[in-house]
């Protein structure tokens, strides 16, 4: 299949873990690389990737999966919405997020309105066609998912649709990147930049991070050639000594990003500090919708409260997002933290870092 | 959450098997397999099985839900080594539904178990008012004689068969899902619900010995192989290049961030069969319309007490491959 089988191929990836874990042995030490998005954390296992080097490769998962780095008090508000007879319209993921014991698709058996969408431009057609219904969009993601509502917001103006609402919950990656390396106790050597993401902002955001930092960094795609790849990359950096900034997904990320996705959300959205989970309060990392567009704002409008809960005993999301801890160290993890059971947020949504472990923990523990 | 039935207890998924565990210990269920029961009478063993169908829509590119009525119920005593001979027909029907929608049901049912070599001996009909049910459900039960000699069981796979599927995975599922409409890109697949009636014979006629067949139906190729991986407790490897995946279902996972190996096929067999045997199996399968693309697509390793699933994947990796875990939910981005 183009595109994918290309990417894929068994030869090409083995040849370039070879080479990969030459650096490796050269470099004779613990190499700890982060792949900061939750869908490279997929990749790898489900490939099964880590077999393919040496052990002194730990590769540490980073805050890269939206449902992971939403706090309780975030989405308990759309739980709320719901309450309030609101009918929410979220992605697949959100179905499973465990609050205080209850779940969005617990509340769909007691009867909620309570919708999977795949794209905010859906809700939009939801919304059109049952005018006589309020509708609550939960905004999760980063800069990826953030455009696509700026613009269902912008289409929401120009067609007056006025039923449809956002409670707006979105997280910017580089603000979080350099807290998590402005912390002390977490030691990596380099950083697997999501590709998605950059595919948005570009590469200059980057450039300031690493240098600040002096880590080598790339940015990759999803496929196992990349992935190989830009371990590759940083490695060799490493052992040359370089600390920079690389464009591996060159075959989408430019380095200006997609400049009409940037212009849509800063028309739409504000940068406002941001509670994460695990790395807690960063200053302008989150985004809320502009004054000229508080029409839209469902926590306003419903006067929806962030509900403080109690973290389950004994969950490590917390520790596992920002990277000191491995899922497996974690209690609960697979006794009673199942993909379908889940405690904590790690194990919901197909990018957490939890469930990639659960679904390939093929001699890593 | 536990103080109601969700929608994942019905998905085919490590919740729905606990459920039924939960089940048949109250009532005490005479039969290991659950779903399927095996009696021993003077003249040989009889296979009694039983499902319920429900589909949503009702009618799929390939597949209707008359259709799969049958086929669901013949494939079920094929699985259990048996020759199906007669079926029931229950209908439940939601009130307004349009004749002609009904009949065309009816015809489908008739072609499917002509088709299968089936007899439909007895049935019933209700209707419900408006909103009882969605359109139509249909209930079938099963029976067939089991083949001389042969005994199917997820208990019984052994170190060093070799696993043969027949043919592509995943097509039913991603038909359903497609045909459900809610994504904004066609795809252009076809269920591949068939009856596996000949499948059996040729393997009987052709005197292969085999130890477990299973029918790879909701939770998909990863969830049998853990069932019988667990029921049987062996290891189990199979090789990602080999399973053959239709290029239009594996486009249509990969833009969902789900894999094929979860998609339901309705139209598929499983066979744990013994090294010598494999060759044999797999020649004589090819030269059937249903099974021409059967292949072997791994082996049971050895004994393990838990029961495990890897797979090699086709970039050279190594990893578990494990029960479908709830209803397989689109990522975010």
């Amino acid at each position: 299949m183009r595109f994918i089988h290309e990417y894929r191929d068994r030869e090409l990836v083995v040849r370039i873990a070879e080479k990969a874990n030459e650096f490796l042995e050269s470099l004779g030490r613990e190499v700890k690389i982060m792949e900061v998005c939750g869908t490279h954390t997929m990749a790898v296992a489900r490939h099964g990737l880590k077999a393919l080097f040496k052990d002194s490769l730990d590769l540490i998962s980073g805050p890269g999966c939206p449902i992971c780095v939403t706090p309780d008090s975030g989405f308990s508000m759309v739980f709320q919405a719901a309450e309030k007879g609101k009918a929410v319209l979220v992605f697949g993921d959100m179905m499973r997020v465990p609050l205080n014991g209850r779940s969005l698709l617990s509340l769909k058996g007691e009867g909620l309105d309570v919708r999977v969408i795949y794209s905010p431009y859906d809700a939009l057609k939801i919304a059109e066609r049952e005018p006589g219904k309020e509708f609550v969009m939960a905004g999760i993601g980063f800069e990826t998912t953030s455009p696509l509502f700026a613009s269902t917001i912008l289409q929401c103006v120009n067609r007056g649709i006025r039923n449809l609402r956002l409670i707006s919950l979105f997280k910017l990656i580089p603000p979080a990147l350099n807290k998590l390396l402005e912390a002390d106790d977490l030691e990596i050597d380099g950083m697997i930049l999501p590709g998605h993401v950059s595919t948005i902002i570009g590469i200059k955001p980057y450039v300031e991070l690493v240098e600040k930092h002096s880590i080598p960094a790339v940015i990759a795609g999803f496929e196992p050639v990349d992935i190989v790849e830009a371990i590759y990359m940083i490695l060799k950096q490493l052992v040359e000594n370089r600390r920079e900034v690389e464009n591996e997904y060159s075959r989408t990320v430019r380095y200006e990003g997609n400049v009409k996705a940037i212009r849509i959300m800063r028309e739409v959205f504000k940068p406002v500090d941001s509670e994460w989970r695990g790395l807690g309060l960063i200053g302008e990392s989150g985004l809320a919708l502009r004054k000229e567009y508080a029409y839209f704002d469902a926590v306003e409008e419903y006067g929806l409260k962030p509900v403080e809960t109690v973290k389950p005993k004994g969950c490590l999301c917390g520790e596992v997002v920002r990277g000191s801890k491995k899922p497996f160290e974690c209690s609960l993890y697979k006794k009673v933290c199942r993909p379908d059971n889940p405690v904590g947020p790690c194990m919901v949504s197909s990018e957490g870092t939890c469930a990639a472990y659960f679904y390939a923990d093929s001699g890593n523990e | 959450m536990n103080g109601r039935i969700v929608l994942e207890h019905g998905a085919g998924g490590r919740l729905m098997h606990e459920l039924i565990k939960e089940i048949s210990t109250r009532i005490n269920v005479a039969s290991r397999g659950v779903d399927k029961a095996v009696f021993r009478t003077p003249n040989g063993k009889i296979a009694f099985t039983t499902d319920s169908f429900v589909m949503k829509p009702p009618v799929i590119k390939g597949c209707d839900i008359g259709m799969l009525s049958v086929n669901g119920t013949v494939n079920d005593l094929v699985t259990m080594g048996a020759k199906p001979e007669y079926l029931s027909l229950s209908l439940i029907i939601e009130e307004g539904l349009e004749r002609d929608f009904l009949m065309r049901i009816i015809e489908s049912i008739r072609e499917a178990s002509e088709k299968a070599r089936v007899k439909i001996v007895t049935g019933d009909i209700k209707v419900v008012e408006k909103g009882g049910c969605d359109k139509i459900f249909i209930n079938t039960s099963g029976i067939g004689k089991v083949y001389r000699g042969v005994v199917s069981s997820t208990l019984n796979a052994k170190p060093g068969d070799v696993i043969i599927v027949t043919g592509s995975i995943g097509d039913h599922g991603a038909a359903v899902l497609a045909a459900r409409g809610e994504f904004q890109f066609e795809v252009d697949v076809s269920s591949d619900c068939a009856p596996l009636t000949s499948v059996l014979e040729t393997l009987v006629k052709k005197k292969v010995i085999f130890h477990t067949l299973i029918d790879p139906t909701r939770g998909g190729l990863a969830t049998s192989l853990n069932e019988v991986a667990e029921s049987s407790r062996v290891a189990i490897e199979v090789e990602e290049e080999s399973i053959p995946v239709k290029e239009e279902v594996q486009g249509f996972c990969e833009v969902l961030g789900i894999e094929p190996f979860y998609l339901g096929c309705e139209g598929r067999l499983v066979i744990f069969t013994p090294e010598d045997y494999a060759d044999r199996a797999v020649r004589s399968l090819k030269n059937l319309e249903v099974s021409r693309d059967a292949c072997v697509i791994g082996r049971v390793l050895g004994k393990s007490k838990k029961g495990e699933v890897k797979i090699k994947t086709r970039s050279g990796g190594l990893r578990s491959l494990p029960m479908l875990q709830g209803i397989p939910l689109p990522r975010i981005c």
